[in-house]
C-alpha cells in the first residue's frame, strides 16, 4: 500500500515536472517566433524608406527595387490573411533582394557618400541581422522543445498533454537560396 | 561540457572564490591579531580582586578580543557584496568606460550589434560601453544576464568591420551567457581587496613593532613565534600576486569556451578570427584598462606578448590562452562547419 502511493507520488511528481519544463520551452519557443514577427514588421516599415532614397540613384536596379516592394506588399497581405507559407516565400525574395541592394549600392559613390543612405544601409543592415539570428534562435529553442517532447520518457505523454511539434524555419530542397547568392558587381 | 553545466559551474566557482578569498582575510586578520594587536592588549596587564583578598593578574588570552579578524573579515564580506553588487561600476569606473552615443554612426552601430546579439543568444540586452583607447579590446562585467555591460575600446571601433565587431560582442556575450562576467567582476574586486587588506597590515605592523618592547617581549615569550611570523609575513606579502594568479587562471580556461560559443552564435568563426588577428597585431598596451581587470578582456590588454609564451610562466601569468592557438581552434571549427553546413549555409541569412 505504502509501496503504491510512493510510486504514485513519484509518477505525480515526474508529471508535473515535465509538465512544467516543457510549458516552459513552449513560450520560449512562442517568444523566439513573436520576435521574428518584430523584426518583419521593422523591415516593412524600413524598405519605403530605402527605396525611396536610392531610387534616384539606382537607376539600372529599378526591377530589383520593384521586386522587393512587390513581394513587400504581397507578404503583408499573406501575413495577415493568415497564410503563412505564401508569405514566408515573400520574406524570402526580400531578403535577396534587400541583400543585393546592399551589394550594389557599394557601386554609386553619391550613395556610398551620403550619410542618411549611410545610416539607411547600417539600419537595413542590423535587421537582416537580427532577423537572420532571431531565426537561428527560433530554430535552436524549437530544436531544444522538440528534443524534450521527443525523447523517452516524455515522449509517451508529450501528445496527451497537449504540445505538438513545432516546424523550423527551413528553405525548400530545391529552393534557388540553397545556392550561393550570385551577386554581379559589374555595372 | 554543455553552456549549462558551465553556468552551473561558474556560480559554484564564484562561491569558492569567495570562499579562498576569505580564508585569506581570516589568516591576514588572524595573523595580525596574534602578532600585532595581541601584544598590544598583552602589554597593559589587568589586575582583578580576588575572594582570598589580593590582586591577581587575569590572563591575557582569556582577554583576547580577535579585532584584527573581525575587521579583516567583516572587511571581506563588505568587499564581496559590494563586489557582487556594484563590481561592474568599479570595473567600468576603472576603465573610464562612458555609455555608447547613438548619434556617432561607429557606436550607434555598435549599439546595434548588441541588439543584434541578445537576440541570437536569447538574453536581455546589455549595455554598450565605450573605453576611450586607441588600442584594441573589449571586456563584459556585470552580475548576471539582466545586469550586464560590454564595453569596446575607440580603436576596436575604428579598426574592425561590422562582421568582426560582431564577433567580438558575441564573444563578450558568451561571457554574460556563461556567467564568466559573475565570476570575473567578483574576482576583480576581491583580487583588490586583498592587496589593499595585505598593504594596510604590513604598513601598520611595520608601525606598531616600532614601538619596541612590546612586540620583541611578545615574540619571544610565545616561543616559535619568530618563524611563524615570517611564514605570515611572506603571505601577506605574496596575496595579492597568488589572488592574482587565481584570478588569471580562472580567466584562460573560458576564453577558449566563449570563442567557441561566440563562433556559435554567429556562426561565423572566421571573422572572429580575423578580429583576433587585428587584436593581435596591436600590441600596444591598453593604457586605460589597469592590471587589476586585465583578465576580463577578450586580450591581455598589457601588450606584453606573454601570451605567446608557452611554460611555466606564461602559464601562471597569462591572463589569456596563447592568441595562436584560439585562432587555430577557431579556423578548425570554421572548416568543420564548412563541411557540414554547405548545404544549410544560407538558412541563417535567408
Amino acid at each position: 500500500m505504502i509501496i503504491l502511493a510512493v510510486i504514485a507520488g513519484a509518477l505525480a511528481l515526474w508529471l508535473m515536472f515535465t509538465y512544467n519544463s516543457l510549458v516552459k520551452l513552449k513560450n520560449q519557443t512562442l517568444n523566439a517566433l513573436k520576435q521574428i514577427d518584430v523584426q518583419l514588421k521593422r523591415r516593412h516599415d524600413l524598405i519605403p524608406n530605402l527605396v525611396s532614397s536610392v531610387k534616384g540613384e539606382m537607376k539600372f536596379e529599378q526591377d530589383t527595387l520593384e521586386k522587393v516592394i512587390n513581394a513587400r506588399a504581397r507578404a503583408i497581405n499573406a501575413a495577415q490573411s493568415g497564410n503563412m507559407k505564401e508569405a514566408f516565400e515573400n520574406e524570402n525574395i526580400i531578403t535577396q533582394g534587400l541583400s543585393k541592394i546592399m551589394a550594389l549600392s557599394e557601386n554609386y559613390p553619391n550613395l556610398k557618400s551620403n550619410e542618411q543612405v549611410k545610416q539607411l544601409m547600417e539600419e537595413l543592415s542590423h535587421t537582416e541581422n537580427t532577423l537572420a539570428f532571431a531565426r537561428q534562435f527560433y530554430n535552436d529553442i524549437a530544436t531544444k522543445f522538440n528534443i524534450a517532447q521527443q525523447t523517452f520518457p516524455n515522449n509517451m505523454i508529450a501528445s496527451a498533454l497537449g504540445f505538438g511539434r513545432s516546424e523550423l524555419f527551413e528553405l525548400p530542397a530545391d529552393s534557388k537560396e540553397r545556392e550561393n547568392p550570385k551577386v554581379d558587381l559589374t555595372i | 561540457m554543455n553552456i549549462y553545466e558551465q553556468q552551473e559551474k561558474n556560480k559554484r566557482l564564484t562561491i569558492f572564490i569567495f570562499a579562498v578569498f576569505f580564508v585569506f582575510f581570516i589568516l591576514i586578520g588572524l595573523g595580525f591579531d596574534y602578532f600585532y594587536l595581541g601584544t598590544v592588549s598583552g602589554a597593559k596587564p589587568k589586575y582583578k580582586w580576588n575572594e582570598n583578598g589580593y590582586y591577581e593578574v587575569s590572563g591575557t588570552s582569556s582577554q583576547f578580543f580577535p579585532l584584527g579578524t573581525i575587521l579583516a573579515s567583516g572587511f571581506a564580506l563588505v568587499m564581496s557584496f559590494s563586489g557582487a553588487l556594484s563590481g561592474h561600476k568599479m570595473v567600468l569606473r576603472s576603465a573610464m568606460a562612458r555609455r555608447a552615443v547613438e548619434l556617432s554612426p561607429k557606436e550607434k552601430q555598435f549599439v546595434n550589434i548588441v541588439k543584434e546579439m541578445s537576440i541570437a543568444s536569447g538574453l536581455p540586452q546589455p549595455q554598450a560601453y565605450i573605453v576611450p583607447d586607441s588600442d584594441l579590446n573589449a571586456f563584459a562585467t556585470g552580475f548576471s544576464p539582466e545586469n550586464s555591460y560590454i564595453a569596446v575600446t575607440e580603436g576596436l571601433l575604428e579598426k574592425l568591420n561590422r562582421e568582426e565587431l560582431q564577433a567580438v560582442v558575441a564573444h563578450e556575450m558568451s561571457h554574460i551567457r556563461n556567467y564568466d562576467i559573475r565570476v570575473m567582476t567578483v574576482a576583480a574586486a576581491l583580487v583588490n581587496a586583498v592587496s589593499l587588506i595585505s598593504d594596510w597590515s604590513v604598513r601598520s605592523a611595520r608601525y606598531s613593532s616600532g614601538r619596541g618592547y612590546s612586540s620583541s617581549s611578545s615574540r619571544s615569550g610565545r616561543g616559535g613565534g619568530g618563524i611563524l611570523i615570517l611564514v605570515w609575513l611572506i603571505f601577506v606579502l605574496v596575496a595579492p600576486i597568488i589572488s592574482r594568479i587565481l584570478a588569471l587562471a580562472i580567466s584562460r580556461q573560458r576564453e577558449y569556451l566563449a570563442d567557441a560559443s561566440a563562433a556559435e552564435l554567429t556562426r561565423n568563426p572566421l571573422a572572429l578570427v580575423s578580429a583576433l588577428e587585428k587584436i593581435r597585431m596591436s600590441v600596444e598596451p591598453t593604457y586605460a584598462v589597469n592590471n587589476g581587470i586585465a583578465h576580463m578582456c577578450i586580450t591581455d590588454p598589457r601588450g606584453s606578448l606573454i601570451e605567446e609564451r608557452e611554460g611555466l610562466v606564461g602559464d601562471l601569468f597569462a591572463t589569456h590562452p596563447p592568441m595562436e592557438k584560439r585562432i587555430l581552434a577557431l579556423k578548425l571549427m570554421a572548416y568543420q562547419m564548412s563541411g557540414q553546413t554547405r548545404s544549410q549555409s544560407l538558412g541563417g541569412i535567408a
